[in-house]
């Protein structure tokens, strides 16, 4: 029992030393960030460089949190955050997002800005914002340079033209990664009609042994060329192992696939940031869904890799990239592609997110299904014509 | 005398030591483990290691909110301690505690999405506690009972146990998602906060803590102070002895084994209505496994582990603080908690034996045998559990 008062006593001695500690007042604006995984992982990684160059742009001190699960460990790492002097916290993972706004509901003076998520437009609160970027765009080009390809492996005989089959390793049967895959396909069949596509899950947004064995699944499937939406390095490791050509996500995967890395998309998350922290130094309001583009610089291809792509590729995506932007080319131009062999007229997204997972908005205006207009996060979630899932397990 | 045979030094084990010169042991390694991370910290990241220490204590002391994270922390790992302990003193080896966490934190979150709109919230926190605490029970009953019945292998079957809880709970993740496709619940009942266990004192943390101190007695009282308690012992001391003395030893170990599934299902309840109001496959977050080592160092002391967990917490947040406040991969981290616990279960060597060194003069007085005593035992069996 001695024992016991002692360790009590001591806490207590330390609990109240550290209370008296100074507190330093925040100067203008602190930034914290919460981070899923650490730099291993594509998906963070692009967000942690990402936060350094606003921050340190801006000259805005910083602080970066690292591995922080979806669960109560999120809520108290933005409360300590907050307790470190921030006044802007930021989260990059989609199941961060209640603890968000719980954090949020519980520190109103505290701006939170949340990637990926859904919610902001429903809670409407005035210090919690989602953000995302038309990054289907960017995969549509990015699939543009992987048709090349293809029409490539076709003239040079590696393949027929009915061998054009695709592979896609996604995370979970989720509308992003419905809406990236399908924006992929639809811009690899934009020059190379004789696509087909399929796609396998694997449960998890980073599973290294998952993804790997989902690109192998798919490489011996007969798919010839792999693209990906899980944020581990183990499809393009596969890929390079098998010799087969890929495109990636969320920045170049060129390190371990140096042989059969094409190009990559990704959402560059400092133009967002920026602008949040703008807001907040000049005291304005900051956008509850904020939606980034190519205009923005939201939206990026990487640096193509010219030994595998094929030749031509850089100026094709400029081309394209430019149609993009004029609303020329739609990604989801209804003409394009079918759902259960009709032309879509109507369709009833899911965009305010409840458990029911009813359709509650009209999507479809001006002959195109209009993604991230009425919240930041992607709402496309049809099977078109030609790709075929291979589980839906998850 | 032939000296030749003399080995240059020989183990020897130690009558009872005191209770101060146990903690000094236990001090010298901490010390000596501090010594060794400060020199690999330097080496490896050219870092000073005071400031690295610095940061450990304000992982867990920095502001009143990381100490009260820190107190639930422990009173969770603390939960799992003293759940897993009467298994382990009856020579159980319940590897099970990860599942029987998981199925308990799985009803309590089916309680709390089921019943969310139609009962009142403190019906449901009555029933989630229940049903999860009974939940857990049945979990670590099954091996119990095959174990009793049959002898099957006690390891074995908890171990496999955790996977079918495992992938109970990723099933009803995915029956249960938010949005569809998801992978994940969310958090259940975020506007009513419908089954939550309530924030008393105007602290979050406090709850929590109270019930696993309470429970922590109850366990100490169990063990210590009741009949059942003394012949769980008497089992893991010996089966055949206790069945000698006309205990039914089967119907010990299924009793056990039910108290201490339910106090894994009671640690599963905290964990969902008390702290993640979610549930997901990794909420246990390996408790169940790191549980074996805090019962241990406190040689299965319900108070002692107060002490084992709290030390085994402090490491961890300050160790997490480490990699970002330095950008260091957390990797880091892990290395110098790895290198303090392995000092700290390395004392427990020299707490129970000690090395003598052959003596220059040969008049050597016999050694003398140290008494056989319960600690002999205990400390056999520790030498094979310590990987854990």
């Amino acid at each position: 029992m001695k024992r016991i008062v002692a360790i009590l006593l001591v806490a207590i001695l330390c609990f109240s030393i550290a209370s008296c500690g100074k507190k330093e007042e925040a100067a203008k604006v602190k930034a914290g960030f919460i981070f899923l995984h650490d730099e291993n992982s594509t998906y963070d990684l692009n967000f942690i460089n990402a936060a350094k160059e606003a921050c340190e742009a801006l000259g805005i001190e910083y602080i970066l949190k690292p591995n922080i699960p979806e669960g109560q460990e999120c809520y108290d790492t933005a409360l300590e955050l907050i307790d470190e002097g921030c006044n802007f916290i930021f989260a990059d993972s989609f199941g961060h997002e209640d603890y968000m706004i719980q954090a949020a509901k519980d520190n109103p003076e505290v701006q939170f800005c949340h990637a990926t998520g859904t919610k902001a437009h429903t809670e409407k609160l005035d210090n919690y914002h989602n953000a995302f970027a038309h990054i289907y765009e960017g995969r549509f080009l990015a699939g543009v340079a992987a048709g090349l390809k293809l029409n490539d492996m076709i003239e040079k005989g590696e393949i027929t033209a009915d061998q054009t089959k695709i592979g896609y390793v996604g995370a979970w049967t989720y509308a992003e990664v419905i809406s990236g895959y399908t924006s992929f396909f639809l811009g690899v069949r934009s020059v190379c009609p004789t696509v087909t596509m399929e796609v396998t899950f694997t449960g998890s947004w980073y599973d290294e042994t998952a993804e790997k064995e989902g690109a192998n699944t798919l490489i011996q499937n007969g798919c010839v060329l792999i693209s990906q939406h899980a944020d581990s390095m183990g499809a393009p490791t596969a890929c390079e192992k098998a010799g087969v050509p890929n495109v990636s996500y969320n920045g170049s995967t060129k390190s371990v696939a140096p042989n059969t890395f094409i190009v990559s998309s990704r959402i560059d998350w400092a133009p967002y940031l920026t602008y949040c922290l703008n807001c907040i130094i000049k005291g304005e309001k900051i956008d509850t869904d904020w939606t980034g583009s190519i205009d923005t610089g939201s939206v990026k291809l990487t640096e193509v890799n010219t030994d595998v792509a094929a030749e031509g590729t850089q100026k094709k995506l400029d081309e394209v990239a430019a149609k993009l932007k004029s609303g020329e080319i739609k990604v989801f131009d209804t003409d394009t592609f079918t759902v259960d062999g009709k032309k879509l007229e109507s369709y009833m997204a899911d965009v305010d997110s409840d458990p029911e997972y009813k359709g509650d908005t009209e999507v479809i205006e001006e002959g195109a299904f209009m993604e991230s207009k009425f919240r930041s996060a992607p709402y496309f979630d049809l099977q078109i014509d030609g790709i075929t899932l291979l589980d839906t397990k998850y | 005398m032939n000296n030749k045979h003399t080995p240059l030094f020989h183990i020897r084990k130690r009558g009872m030591l005191k209770w101060y010169q146990v903690w000094k042991i236990r001090l010298i390694a901490i010390l000596l483990a501090l010594i060794v991370d400060a020199v690999i910290t330097t080496l490896v990241t050219g870092l000073n290691p005071i400031d690295v220490y610095a940061t450990i204590f304000k992982g867990s002391f920095g502001t009143p909110r990381k100490f009260w994270v820190m107190m639930q922390n422990v009173a969770i790992m603390l939960c799992v301690s003293i759940a897993i302990t009467p298994a382990y003193k009856m020579r159980f080896w319940n590897v099970g505690g990860e599942g029987q966490i998981l199925i308990g934190a799985l009803v309590s979150a089916a309680c709390m999405i089921l019943l969310g709109n139609k009962l009142p919230s403190w019906l449901i926190i009555v029933l989630s506690f229940m049903l999860s605490t009974l939940a857990g029970a049945i979990w670590a009953f099954i091996p119990a009972f095959f174990k009793a019945k049959w002898n099957t292998n006690e390891t074995l079957f908890t171990l496999m146990m955790n996977y079918v809880a495992t992938q109970l709970v990723a099933f009803f993740i995915i029956k249960w998602e938010v949005p569809k496709g998801a992978g994940k619940i969310g958090i259940i009942n975020q506007s009513t906060e419908s089954g939550w266990l309530p924030t008393i004192f105007d602290n979050k943390y406090l709850l929590n803590i109270l019930i696993v101190f309470v429970l922590t007695i109850l366990v100490h009282i169990y063990l210590r102070y009741s009949k059942h308690g003394y012949e769980l012992s008497v089992v893991g001391e010996s089966e055949r002895t206790a069945r000698y003395i006309g205990l039914n030893v089967e119907k010990v170990i299924m009793r056990t084994l039910l108290l201490s599934g339910a106090l894994c299902g009671i640690a599963g309840f905290l964990l969902v209505a008390g702290t993640n109001h979610t549930v997901t496959t990794t909420i246990a977050g390996g408790r169940g496994f790191t549980a074996v080592m805090v019962a241990w160092l406190a040689n299965f002391k319900p108070l002692g582990m107060i002490i084992t967990s709290f030390l085994i917490i402090f490491m961890d947040r300050g160790a997490g603080d480490i990699s970002s406040n330095f950008g260091l991969n957390a990797s880091f981290s892990d290395i110098i908690t790895g290198i303090i616990l392995f000092f700290i279960i390395a004392s427990e060597f020299f707490i129970r034996y000690e090395i003598v060194w052959r003596k220059k003069e040969n008049k050597e007085e016999p050694v003398q045998e140290a008494p056989i005593d319960e600690t002999a035992k205990a400390t056999l069996d520790e030498a094979d559990g310590k990987e854990e």
